[in-house]
């Protein structure tokens, strides 16, 4: 026996090893020639080839960042996005503030005159309808009350006001004073509602390229100036900027005069302004961010009194999500038991018949995804190709034909065909690699053809099974095409109704929310995954 | 050690063929026969049907004709698993997913052995290849070496009588080849198992068998034990593929007494050990073994046939003179000699007289 191979694992004499680790072991870094640190003459020396690297990959890298991280960045951002009702109505989102829901009562003429202003600007900027669509999703009905409302807010009473101050002083009726009188500095805080509502108007002329001097004023701002001059009586006697005086004048005279209740104006459109339940939507939605379309996708609503239940008719996301989940995994567990023979067949069989039957398994890609699930319905239909055998067989009645479309049945169906190639292509680049010695040498070893199989072949597959299982199952947890096409209405999945979101009902935030669910979903099987299984254990060949 | 073929032999190989596209035949006509203990090395070069033979008696492959038999009993339809032939792979197969305790212990599992029986025999493997400590490693942690005894000692585990290994240290290196080669004849003899092993590394073959089957072709050019194979091949390609060797043609002019007269290309008569030739006028290659020429006089036999040499390349290797010479217009004749003190080295250029016993030279078939 020879030294050098005495013991299995000793080794003499010095290998690389050691002379790393001996120089590890001298003090202080290692240099270069020129006395520069060894590391830093490393990274100088690498910096021209990481920055040509980098620019030969820049095209892809900015692909990538605009195609597929900044539209999943915009749907996450989309989920709880919300910043309609604080744009469309700014003054009634403050005013409400102090609104409590709980009291049981439509909130105070504040409020409603805050509502006013903003509903005369949104309507002049056609937004109120937008917003009414978006409150839509969360209370029924309030789209065409906005719709409504939009209609007749210019025609409130308030003309009473204009008149009054036009009788007390022509002036009031000269745009020209209004725009001097709004110049003075400070006069947000003698008359706060109209200096706000006069931006409103002087957006809405500007808009229609109209002058500010030349356009008379509307009643919505006689309105807003009789609140101020009622409210900030003494701050406006002290005023003394332009026009004092016929502020003073105006603010002497307001007191005798009838006042018109904007509540009731708007109640007089629709008695609905009075329910308590379409405020408490508004303040509920009035942040900027809210979460209500993720409750809505799980079948929750937000109400202004808390988060509750939908009704039991409206839920239907949680069934969707969970009918996805479960036949998503029935098509991948298909595609396993039918994949893994054909594949152990392709990797064993001569490479000439095995070239042509991987033609065969890869036939399906070449053909039309719609051409593929039609054939399907020509086949499954009750009036099809295997009814029609059965029937001739007399294995089912003619009476008594099998629905196997437009179900989940058929779903399931169509999509493992259709899918059946991906759980094929790794678990054969998978097999390809498994040499035939291993179930030779458990056969010489006294395994029956089953032992060596099941105890040699197959753990050595099982990271072509989770590779193809991940593929076939991701794909089918955001198929669309098929179900829609063969899923009817028990056989749909979650993408389907997010489709429907983007597409008819432009809900975009609640497709949004229900689309960041899925994508979580996914991630978190695929760390339920990597946690079990080990995704170091997934192999594409 | 080595049992008379003709009786008690334990594997068989009865005029088998084998046949794998039904167009040429890889193994033409296979007789073998193997004794009990006996350690038997098939040899040959690439593609001359070891393999084949290997996977035929382990049941991986049929034969398309003919018989085989283990311990008297036909076991061509008898499956792989029943044979109870332990098998060392060119690969070592070790399986990546057990540890090597595990691969251990699968021949004795599927056996339905109990667990403590199981893994006192999985301990006495380990040990007996010196590995005893190894037992919760992956395959993937070992080195070729390691891999190669555990491979040993799973085949060992079960203790089949019949261990077959098909170049099974190919991947190894020289040094760990050696010492390999050492310890596979050593437990196989003290186990007293029957060993099938292929190689085409002929040291190997040569240290290792009792004896060796050399294959060309398909078929056994030769069946015997080292030295016989070595110093009495009985064919030119046998003669060519065991050792170095100088091959001078010609034709034989005169058979007599056991002795053939052969004159070569070039003219030069020289006398030869007959044997595969059988008449005057065949055309023969001779054979000399390059350490069994002579170019001291003294040394001579003084009735030996001898031949002009010119000295082309001298080389020296240590133990060793290896001396290049043109005879008989052929300039690859290898002449060795061993580093004596009183060996002289050749300078080239110089010329010689050299010679042989003529018992050394052959004449086999051309
Ligand atoms: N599965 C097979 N199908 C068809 N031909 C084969 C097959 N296996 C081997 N052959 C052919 O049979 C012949 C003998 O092969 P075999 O593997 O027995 O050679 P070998 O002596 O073991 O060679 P090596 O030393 O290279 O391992 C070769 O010509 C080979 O091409
Ligand atoms: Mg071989």
């Amino acid at each position: 026996m020879t030294d050098a191979t005495a013991g299995p694992d000793v080794k003499t004499g010095p290998t690389p090893d050691n002379a790393i680790r001996e120089a590890e072991a001298a003090s202080g870094p290692v240099l270069a020639a020129d006395g520069t640190p060894l590391k830093r003459s490393l990274q100088r020396a690498l910096r021209r080839e990481k920055m040509r690297a980098l620019m030969l990959i820049s095209p892809l890298l900015i692909f990538i960042l605009v195609t597929f991280i900044a539209p999943i960045a915009d749907m996450l951002f989309r989920s709880v996005e919300n910043q309609s009702v604080s744009e469309t109505l700014p003054r009634t989102v403050v005013a409400l503030k102090d609104w409590d829901y709980n009291s049981g009562e439509a909130p105070d003429e504040d409020v409603f005159a805050a509502f006013y202003v903003d509903m005369i600007e949104a309507e002049e900027f056609k937004i109120h309808t937008r917003l009414g669509t978006r409150l839509n999703y969360e209370h029924t009905g309030i789209s065409s009350l906005f719709r409504q409302t939009g209609r007749a807010v210019g025609r409130f009473d308030t003309d009473e006001y204009t008149d009054a101050f036009v009788d007390l002083n022509e002036a009031w009726e000269d745009p020209v004073t209004w725009l001097n009188l709004m110049q003075v500095s400070g006069i947000e805080d003698v008359l706060p509602e109209t200096a706000s509502a006069w931006q409103s108007w002087s957006r809405i002329v500007e808009e229609n390229n109209d002058v500010l001097a030349e356009e008379e004023p509307e009643d919505f701002l006689y309105t807003t100036l009789y609140r101020d001059l009622m409210a900030n009586g003494d701050a406006v006697a002290s005023f003394e900027g332009d026009e004092a005086a016929l502020l003073q004048e105006a603010a002497a005279a307001v007191g005798e005069w009838e006042p018109v209740s904007l509540k009731e104006q708007f109640l007089d459109i629709d008695e609905d302004w009075a329910d308590p339940e379409i405020w408490g939507t508004i303040q509920a939605f009035s942040p900027n961010y809210t979460p209500g379309y993720f409750l809505n996708s799980v079948d929750l609503q937000m109400t202004a009194d808390g988060i509750s239940a939908q009704p039991e008719n409206q839920r239907i996301y949680l069934l969707l999500f969970k009918r996805t989940l479960f036949m998503s995994l029935m098509i991948m567990g298909s595609c396993i038991l039918l994949g893994y023979p054909v594949a152990y067949l392709l990797s064993n069989l001569p490479m000439r018949v095995s070239n042509v039957l991987m033609i065969l398994v890869l036939l399906p890609f070449w053909t039309s995804l719609l051409v593929r699930t039609s054939a399907w319905k020509v086949l499954l239909q009750q009036q099809g190709v295997i009814n029609d055998i059965l029937v001739w067989l007399g294995i089912v009645a003619d009476s008594n034909r099998l629905v196997m479309i437009n179900n989940q049945f058929g779903t399931i169906v169509a999509m493992t065909h259709i899918l059946l190639p991906f759980m094929i292509l790794p678990l054969y680049s998978v097999m390809k690699t498994i040499p035939p010695s291993y179930v030779r040498a458990a056969k010489s070893l006294g395994a029956t053809n089953w032992t060596a199989f099941w105890r040699v072949y197959f753990p050595q597959s099982v990271p072509g099974i989770g590779a193809g299982s991940i593929l076939v199952f991701i794909l089918a947890i955001g198929y669309y095409i098929t179900p829609e096409l063969v899923g009817g209405t028990t056989g749909t999945f979650i993408s389907n109704r997010i489709a429907y979101h983007i597409s008819s009902s432009l809900n975009w935030g609640l497709a949004a929310a229900l689309g960041t669910i899925l994508l979580a979903v996914v991630l978190v099987l695929y760390w339920v995954y990597d946690k079990i299984v080990g995704i170091d254990n997934v192999s594409l060949g | 050690m080595v049992s008379d073929a003709a009786n008690g032999a334990f594997v068989e190989f009865d005029r088998v063929q084998k046949s794998y596209d039904g167009e040429t035949l890889v193994v033409k006509d296979l007789n073998l026969s193997i004794g009990k203990g006996e350690f038997l090395t098939m040899l040959g070069p690439s593609g001359s049907g070891k393999t084949t033979c290997l996977m035929m008696l382990a049941g991986f492959e049929t034969a398309t004709h003919g018989e085989i038999r283990l311990g008297g009993q036909e076991i061509n339809n008898i499956p792989p698993h029943k044979r109870g032939i332990g098998m060392v792979f060119q690969n070592y197969a070790l399986f990546p997913h057990m540890t090597v305790a595990e691969n251990l212990a699968f021949p004795l599992e599927v056996r339905k052995m109990g667990k403590s029986e199981r893994e006192e025999k999985v301990k006495r493997a380990l040990d007996m290849v010196q590995m005893g400590s190894f037992g919760g490693r992956r395959p993937a942690q070992l080195s070729g070496g390691q891999q190669q005894r555990i491979a040993l000692a799973r085949a060992l585990v079960f203790e089949a009588e019949l261990v077959l290994m098909d170049e099974p240290l190919g991947a190894l290196d020289k040094q760990l080849r050696e010492h390999m080669q050492f310890e596979i004849k050593h437990i196989a003899d003290n186990l007293g198992i029957t060993v099938v092993y292929v190689t085409h590394d002929q040291t190997e073959a040569l240290t290792m068998s009792d004896r060796v089957a050399v294959f060309n072709d398909g078929r056994i050019q030769q069946l015997d034990p080292p030295d016989v194979l070595y110093e009495e091949p009985q064919n030119s390609f046998v003669a060519q593929f065991i050792g170095e060797n100088n091959t001078l043609s010609g034709k034989v002019t005169k058979m007599e007494n056991g002795r053939a007269e052969v004159t070569l290309d070039d003219g030069e008569v020289i006398d030869t050990v007959p044997v595969n030739v059988n008449a005057v006028g065949d055309k023969t290659l001779v054979s000399i073994r390059p350490e069994r020429v002579e170019f001291n006089k003294d040394r001579l036999a003084p009735d030996a046939h001898t031949l002009k040499a010119e000295v082309l390349e001298f080389v020296y290797m240590g133990d060793i003179y290896r001396t290049r010479l043109r005879v008989a217009g052929k300039d690859d004749f290898i002449v060795k000699t061993r580093n004596a003190p009183d060996q002289r080295r050749l300078q080239a250029g110089e010329m010689l007289e050299i010679g042989w016993r003529p018992q050394d030279c052959r004449a086999l078939d051309a």
